[in-house]
């Protein structure tokens, strides 16, 4: 029991339960699912689909994140890999595949190069990066817009629908892409030593070259992954809606990544990830906001309602606090994690 | 030799943001007719007040190591809570001003103290902060609160003249007030050195027995404080009071601090710098209006450029005054 309780999961997944128990409540139907037209319907699945471009989108901010960078411009990527994706098949018409390869290849080589750009920005001159990448935040939107022309562009070309909107094997479509994504991150980090070299970098850049790793090169990659993952991310969103909206697609996105990669049990101060955590993160926010949805309260409070989560996760993971209000019994545990920290900072 | 490389490295941005104003003010003259006037120039002033006041305030914030996100949320907070106490409790402005004022200051004293005691990173805090001011706005009302009251269009209307037929805001007085007190408390006060220590670095502050605790929450208290004064402007410039007022708001006053020469890694820059990184970013606006043919999402790239240029050269002066200090 105490084995689980210690789990960095343990309280995310918790809260994932709560919060679920909670619409159980309200709905007495929540958890069950059915199969219409050979597809399979529920909340439960509605919350997975609408989560992937969040989950996606999240899984490469947890890897920026255990560099010790963050990844600020994911959302103004979103909306550029939207507008590049549905530019590229708005002429197009008929169900043939190849506006679609194009598009989809497009977007995504673009957008792992704007991510790379970050990297380069961070890795080669040095630059923070929170500055760097609130650079393409802010720049990056503006090509957007400059790409749709500031319009909404609307996409009346079927195949482009399936990214977000298809069903395999009758779950959505988007689903897949998310887990896909999950496992080869998963892998390539857990089974190969690339998960410990981006730990490392993390938690001593300087230490980790001289001990032979490159660290330009890593944090290079992940920030060239965090570029894909919201290609990716907003392809999906932008499929689901059949448009490009290059001023509001992938609004407060980084925000919501980061948030759930935190609530994850990832630090901000990096050394260390937990992409499970981060995808439960991800389905906490997500079904926070159908919940808000569903029981009827006013849509606005849901931005209060995300400020006190955040709040208390970033609470209850502080030493400082724990040890005020929980009183003795973590005094020893806590005062060991603040030299580590101490110890990764010098 | 130390001291004059000191003095460089401090000082070159400011220098650069300043000849930028300069080239892109000479760059706008001559190109179309008009530009040229003091009303011009003023105007950036007219336009901007309220985002020079947030702008002072995140200058202490930066200069401390920290960051504020939850300015342009405030903003609207302000708004929505000075609309909402004018129109709909019928409150008199001596009341709602300083209400108003008191919500950006408590918000701000809850984040300092929060990043403080439980040593929480800035970023995540004022997020939440982000979050939360823009729900509250929400929860007053969804809608615009248009506010019809003598003061606030006094406030809105009356025009300062100045000799030559030029005339400025009183939302202009207050923002160049601000910026003058700041400049003050900056370079003249205890508090103003400690802030820079503490960017410095925040253990060195600890150990000379300087006041960081006091001083940390304090600045993210003055931040909020400030940014509810922009917001009250804010409220002067629109006349209402709503939920989305300023949206991305603490992105421009980031921009503008950095290009205003300000280290982000904290410990170095100016108030006055923030100042007339702010005049950039108007002046492109400017600019863009006066083209005509321009779209609005080429001021977003335009700040990027500018964003980047000023931290590659930020990078550079580091570089080139740790080389040399490594030499010598």
């Amino acid at each position: 029991m105490k084995a689980i309780i210690k789990s960095r999961l343990f309280w995310p997944i918790l809260v994932l339960m709560l919060i679920l128990l909670i619409n159980l409540f309200f709905d007495s139907s929540f958890f069950s699912m059915e199969i219409r037209n050979g597809r399979l319907t529920g909340s439960l699945i509605d919350i997975l689909n609408r989560g992937a471009p969040l989950i996606l989108i999240s899984i490469g901010m947890t890897l920026v994140i255990a560099t010790k960078g963050i990844d600020l411009s994911v959302g103004s990527v979103i909306a550029m890999s939207g507008a590049i994706g549905a530019m590229t098949v708005a002429s197009a018409d008929g169900t043939g595949l190849g506006p679609l390869l194009m598009a989809i290849g497009l977007s995504l080589l673009i957008c792992t190069f704007v991510g790379g750009w970050n990297g380069l920005l961070v890795s080669r001159v040095g630059v923070q990066p929170i500055v760097a990448t609130l650079i393409l935040m802010v720049a990056g939107r503006g090509v957007a817009q400059l790409i749709t022309g500031g319009q909404i562009t609307t996409v009346y070309y079927d195949p482009y629908s399936f990214i977000g909107g298809g069903y395999l094997l009758a779950l959505p479509f988007s689903i897949f892409i998310a887990a896909f994504v999950f496992l080869i991150a998963v892998l390539l980090t857990r089974k190969t030593a690339l998960g410990l070299f981006i730990e490392s970098v993390g938690s001593n850049p300087d230490a980790s070259r001289l001990a032979g790793i490159n660290s330009k090169n890593i944090m290079l990659m992940v920030y060239m992954f965090s570029g894909f993952c919201a290609g990716v991310g907003g392809l999906i969103l932008s499929s689901n809606v059949m448009s490009a909206d290059g001023n509001n697609a992938g609004l407060w996105f980084e925000l919501d990544a980061i948030l759930a990669v935190v609530i994850g049990g990832t630090s901000l101060m990096g050394g260390r990830f937990y992409l499970t955590g981060t995808v439960i993160g991800a389905l906490i926010i997500q079904s926070l906001t159908t919940t808000i949805y569903s029981i009827g309260i006013p849509a606005e409070t849901n931005l209060v309602v995300k400020a006190l989560v955040v709040l208390i996760v970033c609470l209850l993971q502080s030493p400082e606090f724990r040890r005020k209000v929980f009183g003795f019994g973590k005094v020893k545990g806590a005062g060991e994690q603040k030299g580590k920290e101490g110890a990764t900072l010098l | 030799m130390i001291n004059r490389l000191s003095l460089d490295y401090k000082q070159l941005p400011l220098v650069a943001t300043i000849a930028l104003f300069v080239l892109m003010f000479s760059f706008g003259s001559l190109r179309y007719t008009g530009f040229l006037s003091t009303q011009v120039f003023l105007n950036l002033f007219i336009d901007n007040a309220f985002l020079i006041v947030i702008a002072v305030g995140m200058t202490f914030v930066i200069l401390s190591g920290g960051i504020d996100l939850s300015v342009g949320s405030v903003i609207a907070l302000t708004s929505m809570v000075a609309a909402s106490l004018t129109m709909e409790a019928q409150l008199s402005p001596w009341i709602v001003v300083p209400v108003s004022l008191l919500v950006g200051t408590i918000l701000g004293m809850i984040q300092g103290s929060l990043i403080h005691f439980y040593n929480l990173q800035p970023f995540i805090v004022t997020l939440a902060g982000m979050f939360l001011a823009r729900g509250l706005s929400y929860l007053i009302s969804v809608e615009t609160i248009s506010i019809d009251h003598p003061f606030f269009s006094y406030m809105a209307n009356s025009q300062i003249p100045l000799p030559g037929n030029n005339f400025i805001s009183i939302s202009v007085v207050i923002a160049l007030i601000v910026a003058a007190i700041a400049i003050f408390i900056a370079h003249f006060t205890n508090f103003g050195r400690t802030v820079y220590a503490i960017g410095g670095s925040e253990q060195s502050a600890l150990l000379m027995g300087l006041p960081v605790t006091r001083t940390k929450i304090l600045i993210y208290t003055l931040s909020g404080f400030l940014a509810s004064l922009a917001g009250l402007i804010f409220t002067f410039y629109m006349l209402s009071g709503y939920g989305l007022h300023a949206n991305g708001m603490e992105l421009d006053t980031i921009a503008a601090v950095v290009i205003g020469g300000t280290l982000l890694t904290g410990g170095a820059g100016y108030v006055a710098g923030s100042v007339v990184g702010v005049l950039i970013l108007g002046i492109i606006q400017t600019i863009i209006v006066f083209e005509g043919t321009l779209s609005s999402w080429w001021t977003k790239i335009a700040i990027g450029v500018l964003l980047l240029l000023f931290i590659v050269l930020q990078r550079v002066i580091v570089w080139r005054s740790e080389k040399k200090a490594g030499t010598g």
